[in-house]
């Protein structure tokens, strides 16, 4: 992954006019969710994490990186409901039980160990092949995996991901505008407290800028 | 804390998700930090005029309107009664809490994503966070079958509801285009066309390369003071509810009508069952408010809660005298559900777009609802240009396109280079898509929706055609590696469907029942068609007609 923002962290403007008191309370207390399961078991944890780390895989070295993991059990645990599921998935938490254990299931009667232990090339394989619907391990329980797939695994874990703070500095995103909001809305047009992109041979202006963002 | 921020701009000490704040002679001024509003109450043992389920488009209209006109009104939402200036974060996430996320069932050959793109559990109904984009039908589509040659026709004049939307337009002082490009003479909207952003310009551009007309969209927010409303300031979060009140929803517009024209209005009451007597009339709602069931009798009920929660409330009242639900001698309640195609075009820029800024739909063309040549298909579509979120966007590259791991990671870095084109398209309504009771109970022990939606073959001839068109604009526009958003869908209607056949239809053009004259449905789910442009205008101007048309039969005696 690119370092496409150089220095722009959208918590630097925490304190200025684009964020409120209600959003800092939102946001302080989805920084404070700590990386450990409070839903999952300590199996299915260990599978999630792995899951995870291959649908958003992080940079190497990230200082604090983004508990996804403990996002989604949160969900889990709050029972968080989207409006809707297929009539051919269980609820929010029965789903991703029985999704994790069947997973795990997998890995093991195809490479005899844990799916958290695989390399992550034999993970990929196993979640594509849970993408195309092919696994049909009885721990699945008629579960269909794809379904699985598109309606928990991917919403629920790819929307955690972008809720963080962290996902926001990556790809530049402005974060709350509540109440200052935008004013240049044009191409090619950043306000200056929007994070600056790094043009080929322009890095250290970009930094300037985006150091400057929570001014 | 930034120098001049209010003291009182903090979370609000009161949790309106748990305990009710419209009470005790008040409710919320959503306009002020902390302060209140009188609010008339009607005890519950007398009957008032109307009991009306639901504080929407349809049901919050309705409401201002009759009690304006001097009806005893009481108006029941199963959602919190938000104070949007304390309430609501800059946050994607925290603001799910003003979507329907209670389980519904999903199936048929498309099931249908409910929840956040769909309908709204608050005050104010979905409006709260609908996307503001305010459209007139096309005149012929309330002719469709007559003029057009396919769905119904509507039991409703276009002269005449050219003056509702007038009306509406004035109530939420719509800001629009001098000229709009399509459809008869319209009066100029009220106040000036929002700045456009990139993306809407990235829509210009498209358009103009392939020489159609295109406008700034006409939008419920307002573009200089309105009242205690500042203008909007392109902070881009509208869908997740409007933190500043410069949005026009019915929270902020036909409910403090309503309070003041000595309307009740009840938040976090859900209504499971209308009651009817012996005569066979309603006699008025089963709610349950505070941990309790209780009971609000009522000269009339008026059902306004969607078109999936309003024919579940039919269904779930059937008793011994209506065993297949009430207002159902046709058989037709929940069925007819029609949605709108939802499908995008997406790509990449050169230039930064960052389309998070501002409302998300800027611009718009309507296009292909006026021009009937060169369809291989019924009905029409309007494109919008769009700003998702970058949760949303998240789960659009994920979910609609399949990207994971690296490549998603990557991809999401192209956010502010992203631009797209959404449809809003005419489906067809058909029969077998409905909303039934599941077997399964929600936490009231009420019977949740089960929701079936399968495309027929004219539905996906109109997402080709879109799709395909889309696909030329945004290329004409200077966009590369372009994709196709296949699977979504919006807005919901037709679930009671109007007409001028008992036999055919669940109400009459006044929206009132046919089997039960003191029994009303004002909400999206009368809709016979739908059209290709976004709904709540027609809703409300529906609502708006509703009212008069009931002050007229009560003055003649007939209510
Ligand atoms: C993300 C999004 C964007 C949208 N954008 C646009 C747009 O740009 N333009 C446009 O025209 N339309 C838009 N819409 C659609 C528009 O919001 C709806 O069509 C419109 O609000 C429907 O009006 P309604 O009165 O039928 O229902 P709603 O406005 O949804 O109101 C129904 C209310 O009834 C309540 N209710 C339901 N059942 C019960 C019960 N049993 N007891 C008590 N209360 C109950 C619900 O809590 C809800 O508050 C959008 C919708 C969404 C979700
Ligand atoms: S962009 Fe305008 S309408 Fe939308 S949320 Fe912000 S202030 Fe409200």
């Amino acid at each position: 992954m690119r370092d496409v923002f150089p220095g722009y962290d959208v918590l630097n403007k925490r304190d200025t006019p684009s964020w409120n008191e209600q959003t800092r309370a939102v946001i302080e207390r989805r920084l404070a969710i700590t990386d450990e399961p409070r839903f999952f078991d300590a199996r299915e944890w260990a599978v999630l994490k792995a899951l995870c780390a291959r649908i958003v895989p992080q940079p190497e070295g990230r200082a604090s990186p983004v508990p996804v993991a403990a996002m989604v059990d949160h969900k889990a645990l709050e029972d968080a409901r989207d409006g809707f599921r297929h009539i051919d998935l269980p609820a929010l938490g029965e789903a991703w039980r029985r999704g994790l254990a069947a997973l795990d299931a997998e890995a093991q009667s195809a490479d005899g160990a844990s799916f958290d232990a695989l390399a992550p090339e034999r993970q990929d394989a196993l979640i594509r092949a849970m993408e195309g619907g092919s696994l049909k391990h009885a721990a699945w329980g008629g579960m269909p995996c794809d379904l699985f797939f598109r309606m928990r695994v991917i919403p629920d874990v790819v929307k955690s991901y972008y809720a963080h703070p962290t996902a926001w500095s990556e790809i530049g995103f402005g974060g709350p505008a509540s109440p200052r909001g935008y004013v240049r809305m044009d191409f090619d047009a950043r306000d200056p407290w929007e994070a600056a992109e790094a043009k080929p041979g322009q890095e250290n202006e970009a930094l300037r800028e985006n150091l400057r963002v929570g001014r | 804390m930034w120098d001049g921020e209010p003291r009182a701009n903090r979370a609000a000490p009161d949790d309106p998700m748990r305990a009710p704040r419209a009470r005790n002679g008040r409710a919320p001024d959503v306009f002020r930090l902390g302060a209140w509003t009188p609010m008339r109450e009607y005890p519950e043992s007398e009957p008032v005029d109307f009991a009306i389920v639901g504080t929407g488009a349809g049901g919050g209209t309705l409401a201002c309107r009759l009690a304006e006109a001097g009806f005893s009104v009481v108006a029941f939402d199963a959602g919190p009664y938000w104070r949007p200036l304390e309430d609501f974060a800059s946050d994607e996430q925290e603001q799910t809490k003003l979507f329907w996320t209670d389980e519904r069932i999903v199936d048929g050959e498309n099931p249908l994503q409910l929840g956040a793109n769909n309908s709204g559990k608050s005050v104010g109904g979905s409006t709260v966070h609908f996307a503001m984009v305010s459209l007139r039908f096309r005149p012929e589509w309330f002719k469709s079958r007559t003029l057009l040659g396919y769905g119904a026709d509507w039991p409703l004049d276009w002269r005449e509801m050219w003056d509702y939307y007038t009306e509406v337009e004035q109530a939420l002082k719509i800001a629009g285009p001098v000229t709009y490009p399509w459809g008869p003479k319209r009066p100029r909207y009220p106040y000036r066309e929002h700045e456009l952003n990139a993306a809407a310009k990235v829509l210009a551009r498209g358009a103009e390369a392939l020489g159609i007309s295109w406008a700034p969209t006409p939008l419920a927010t307002v573009s200089a003071p309105r009242g205690a409303s500042p203008p909007c300031v392109y902070r881009g979060f509208c869908t997740l509810g409007c933190s500043t009140n410069a949005k026009q929803s019915v929270l902020v517009t036909w409910l403090p009508r309503a309070l003041r024209a000595g309307a009740e209005v009840r938040d976090l009451a859900m209504v499971g069952r209308i009651e009817t007597d012996a005569a066979g009339l309603a006699s008025g709602v089963h709610y349950h408010r505070e941990g309790q069931w209780r009971f609000q009798k009522a000269r009339n009920v008026v059902v306004a809660g969607y078109a999936i929660e309003t024919p579940r409330l039919l269904l779930m009242s059937a008793n011994e005298r209506y065993p297949g639900g009430l207002a159902n001698s046709s058989g037709l309640v929940g069925r007819y559900l029609t949605v709108q195609g939802n499908q995008a075009c997406w790509g990449v820029m050169d230039e930064e777009i960052r389309s998070y800024k501002g409302p998300p739909s800027l611009a718009i063309t309507e296009h292909w609802n006026y021009e009937d040549r060169g369809k291989d298909f019924f009905g029409g579509y309007s494109y919008m240009s769009q700003g998702p979120l970058p949760v949303l966007w998240a789960g659009v590259q994920a979910g609609a396109r399949g990207l994971w791991g690296e490549a998603l990671m990557d991809e999401m870095q192209r956010y502010n280079h992203s631009v797209g084109l959404k449809v809003v398209s005419e489906y067809m309504p058909q029969e077998r898509n409905r909303v039934t009771l599941a077997d399964e109970k929600d936490a009231l022990g009420l019977p949740i929706a089960r929701v079936t939606y399968s495309w027929c073959d004219n539905d996906k001839r109109v997402n080709r055609h879109a799709l395909g068109f889309m696909r030329k604009a945004l290329e004409a526009a200077g966009a590369r590696e372009i994709w196709d958003q296949e699977d979504d869908t919006c807005h919901l209607n037709g679930t009671a469907r109007m007409g001028d056949d008992p036999r055919t239809s669940v109400v009459n053009g006044d929206c009132r029942s046919w089997d039960i004259p003191n029994l009303w449905i004002c909400d999206g789910s009368v809709f016979p068609t739908v059209g290709g442009a976004n709904p709540s205008l027609t809703i409300q101007a529906i609502a708006c007609r509703t009212a008069d048309r009931i002050r007229a039969l009560a003055r003649r005696g007939d209510l």
